[in-house]
């Protein structure tokens, strides 16, 4: 029996394939590409270190910012990220969501399925507990952007 | 123990009971490349080796393989003899093991490696963060290292290991000699949280520490840059400051067994305490037992079971 999957927003979804198409002993390389390509903070952030949200679940430090450019599902969002060099797996995740998700719409933002870490083809070369990160970045992106685009009564 | 590689005489090593347990960084970088030396890069963060690890250096990766993917356990013979051939690790190799986070993870391959009997076994002081302090050369690329045929070790938990078990066993009436060590921070032993500051919530029920259990950090066993206090400090910490003697027989825990293992290094190898088991089930297996005794706040809690 095969269980139907919510369906990933096309950047995130390319991403997967990617790693999808690796071989394991290659997936961990391609998650260092996304850690070292990952932006660092414009300066106007990184000055005011009070606009980020930490985000407890990772075992190293990473904070999050979210920017929404006015309201409403079509509303877009920049997403912003702060985790050190020795934390090259949080960067590596953050830099995944960065790459899929930056600058697109707040309504597909929101509607990311809650297991999009586990379609990533890592849950072998990570371990589930160490992808659990990427799940509370994922889930206080949304709930930032919920808010900040006001889509109303959280489902 | 494999006598080609010798060992480092740092002076600050000399004072412990076990030197040839530790190497420093400059001896490393002195020894990198000789034949019978193996380098072992063991990290918290899955990913760090990848970034830039010592020339040569091998990753074992705890979560992916030194536990088994099924039970919660370590790998067995087969599955060890496996691991260690495939990273071209000889039986009578010297194995230096470094680390992230003060070497936690990698005191805690040390102590699985010491679980199947591997003679020559040891930490590089301070890890990786006092190597790459130093600014010494770091490469992205990965060795690939002819295959060895690592015996088949039957593992051998009963000295080094202890189990939910044997640590109800411990809380028994008579507990002179016996002491319990609970080495997290000072929140997690009283109770007011299940988990480090700034880390994952891992899942245990109940807060608290094991009724009887002296709080020590592990913390206290390091200096700022990651490397051991020395044998004096280490003999103050655990002998007069909280009266353990090398002859008693002593259980660690943490939460999962890693920050454990970094004191039980400490006992058994700089202090030479001849009973130090580590209880690797820790606060995930205490936390969320049925009917176990659990002591909140800061004294240590009645010890009767």
């Amino acid at each position: 029996m095969t269980t139907e999957l919510v369906p990933l927003p096309a950047g995130l979804a390319q991403i997967a394939e990617e790693f999808a198409e690796l071989a394991p002993s290659d997936r961990l390389l391609l998650l260092l590409e996304f850690s070292d390509g990952l932006p660092a903070l414009p300066a106007a952030l990184a000055e005011h270190p009070e606009l980020l949200e930490p985000v407890p679940e990772c075992q190293s430090p990473i904070f999050l910012a979210t920017e929404v450019d006015g309201t409403g599902p079509t509303a877009t969002v920049s997403l912003f990220f702060s985790a050190p060099p020795e934390a090259p797996t949080t960067r590596g995740f953050a830099g995944i969501l960065h790459e899929g998700l930056d600058g697109r719409p707040a309504s597909e933002i929101v509607a990311v399925p809650a297991d999009f870490p586990l379609r990533l083809s890592l849950t072998d070369a990570v371990s589930p507990l160490r992808l659990r990160g990427l799940s509370g970045m994922l889930s206080r992106i949304q709930r930032q952007v919920h808010r900040r685009a006001q889509l109303g009564q959280l489902g | 123990m494999s006598t080609a590689i010798g060992i480092d005489p740092d002076q600050k090593f000399a004072q412990y009971a076990h030197p040839e347990r530790l190497v420093s960084t400059q001896w490393l970088a002195e020894h990198l490349g000789e034949p019978g030396l193996v380098v072992v890069e063991s990290d918290e963060d899955v990913l760090l080796y990848e970034t830039g690890h010592i020339a040569g250096a091998v990753k074992i990766d705890w979560h992916t393989e030194l536990n088994d993917p099924v039970t919660r356990d370590y790998v067995d013979g087969a599955g060890f003899a496996e691991l260690l051939s495939r990273k071209g690790i000889d039986r009578d190799d010297t194995v230096v093991i470094y680390g992230d986070k003060s070497n936690w993870w990698a005191a805690y391959a040390l102590w699985v490696f010491t679980l199947f009997g591997h003679a020559d076994v040891r930490l590089l002081d301070g890890g990786r963060a006092k190597w790459l302090a130093e600014e010494r050369e770091t490469t992205r690329e990965v060795p690939t290292p002819a295959a060895t045929e690592y015996p088949v070790v039957t593992r051998e938990d009963a000295a080094i290991r202890a189990f939910l078990p044997d640590v109800r066993e411990h809380l028994g009436a008579d507990r002179s000699g016996r002491p319990l060590i609970d080495v997290r921070s000072p929140a997690e032993y009283s109770g007011e949280r299940t988990h480090m500051p700034d880390y994952p919530e891992e899942g245990a029920l109940r807060g608290g520490h094991i009724p009887g259990a002296a709080s020590v950090p592990w913390a206290k066993a390091a200096n700022s840059d990651g490397t051991f206090r020395s044998a004096d400090e280490l003999r103050a910490l655990y002998e007069k400051e909280q009266g353990l003697a090398p002859g008693d027989d002593v259980i660690v825990y943490c939460r999962i067994g890693e920050r454990s293992s970094h004191t039980w290094f400490v006992l058994v190898h700089l202090l030479g305490f001849d009973r130090v088991r580590n209880y690797d089930g820790s606060w995930t297996e205490w936390g969320n037992a049925v009917r176990v005794p659990i002591a909140v706040g800061n004294e240590r809690g009645s010890s009767s079971a």
